[in-house]
């Protein structure tokens, strides 16, 4: 009895430090971020526009597929950060750039269209 | 149907590398319908309206078969809003055909966007035909989100690698390429070289007399590269063909006619069933090219190819479905 009430105590003391924590760093994200911001880039006659995009940390960008052809977009870097599907017309797809950094990528349907995430 | 064309002999020149005049000449009957012939290394290109009063048996040889292209099944667009209406009036075109087509090639894109009820569509269509045996090759929309996976499943049965395979038919040896996987940012169509090492050794040991048609999807010589009309690798591909006297090369893709002889190698490329596309550089992008619903079909097609032994080439003769 008396060991389980010890262990009951030891959770609840672990809870309200993490809660503490948290209240602690919350105020702080806010003030850096203030929204979330988002962005957007427009496939059109088979080209990304704009080609570059320059964001800040955080960003949500949504591609749109205007064309009457599928496209995809693919990050160019050997793991694939962020690939879409096939987007048939007016469909969407978006990523969350949480670090900084040059994004590259392209249509893996129609490789020579090409565009780059500029993460600062 | 393509008796509109003028009779007029295109252009006939000798077999010595490209020749641009006669190239352009070729573009600019994109679509309408022609016959090039080439008979002791000179080719002649005819309208089709002339193929009536050329001797039936130079056409008709010991081999003769279909090429249809990009039916896109699953496209909707104001383009060509009844694709699968357009795919069985080409089905319909091959079966008055004269000479009854031994088998057919699809160049790719059966599908416009990889869905299984696409690719089912088109095979119940293509059961109509009077050729039962189809020899396929996948466009880049037949190979969406699943790295061509679902494509090898339903059509790549004794193929290697992706998809590529070879075969023979009356002496003559047919060479089916995949060049629309693993495309790299800002490249073209790609061979890869697995697949260029399978071919190197494919043709090794055939004769050099031994005719040879080679099909892929896009196309295997330098069309348009600022609209992707060209494959990365298709030099090497070329190279180890050089040796044989007479090499066809069959493409879809760009949605249009147009050929080209280089040395040995004729190569041409087909009209699609389902939607035309522009000619190259003529508009911002190589998408659907929406036209008059009444001229829709003056620009859809199917491709007929006649062989003739001992004949050099083979013909081949672009028909438009209206």
């Amino acid at each position: 009895m008396k060991r389980r009430s010890a262990c009951v105590a030891g959770l609840t003391t672990a809870v309200l430090v993490a809660l503490a924590l948290l209240l602690a760093g919350s105020p702080k994200v806010g003030a850096n971020t203030q929204q979330p911001a988002n962005a957007e880039v427009k496939i059109d006659n088979f080209s990304f526009t704009p080609a570059v995009l320059t964001v800040p940390v955080g960003t949500t960008v949504t591609w749109t597929n205007r064309d009457d052809i599928p496209h995809t977009v693919v990050s160019t870097d050997d793991s694939k950060i962020f690939k879409s599907k096939a987007m048939d017309t007016d469909e969407k797809f978006s990523y969350t750039f949480a670090k900084p950094g040059r994004y590259s990528y392209f249509c893996s349907v129609h490789p020579k269209m090409t565009g780059t995430i500029v993460v600062q | 149907m393509g008796d509109k064309t003028k009779d007029q002999i295109l252009h006939d020149h000798n077999n010595d590398g490209v020749d641009r005049r006669g190239f352009l000449k070729c573009m600019a009957w994109a679509g309408t319908g022609a016959l090039c012939v080439m008979q002791g290394g000179v080719l002649k290109s005819y309208s089709l309206s002339r193929i009536r009063e050329l001797d039936p048996k130079k056409m008709a040889g010991e081999l003769s078969f279909v090429q249809i292209s990009d039916s896109h099944m699953g496209f909707n667009k104001p383009a060509n809003p009844d694709v699968a209406g357009t795919l069985k009036a080409a089905i319909d075109k091959i079966n008055g055909l004269a000479t009854p087509p031994e088998f057919m090639l699809h160049t790719g894109d059966i599908s416009h966007l990889s869905k299984p009820e696409e690719f089912d569509t088109v095979d119940q269509i293509l059961k109509a035909a009077s050729a039962k045996d189809v020899f396929y090759v996948p466009g880049e929309h037949d190979v969406l989100n699943d790295n061509g996976e679902q494509y090898l499943e339903r059509y790549g049965k004794g193929t290697k690698g992706a998809g590529w395979y070879s075969f023979d038919k009356k002496g003559v040896h047919f060479i089916g390429l995949v060049n629309v996987l693993n495309l790299k940012a800002g490249g073209l169509g790609t061979l890869g070289p697995e697949q260029l090492e399978w071919m190197e050794e494919d043709v090794e040991h055939l004769k050099s007399s031994t005719p040879i048609v080679v099909f892929a999807h896009i196309p295997l010589w330098s069309v348009y590269p600022e609209w992707g009309w060209g494959t990365e690798d298709s030099a090497q591909a070329l190279a180890y063909l050089k040796k044989f006297g007479s090499v066809t090369v069959l493409n879809g893709h760009i949605h249009q006619t147009m050929q080209k002889v280089e040395g040995n190698v004729t190569f041409h490329t087909a009209m699609s069933t389902a939607f035309p596309q522009p000619q190259p550089g003529k508009a911002d992008s190589p998408g659907p090219m929406k036209v008059p619903a009444d001229q829709l079909k003056s620009l859809l097609g199917i491709t007929n190819v006649n062989y003739v032994q001992g004949q050099q080439a083979l013909a081949v003769v672009d028909s438009t479905l209206g």
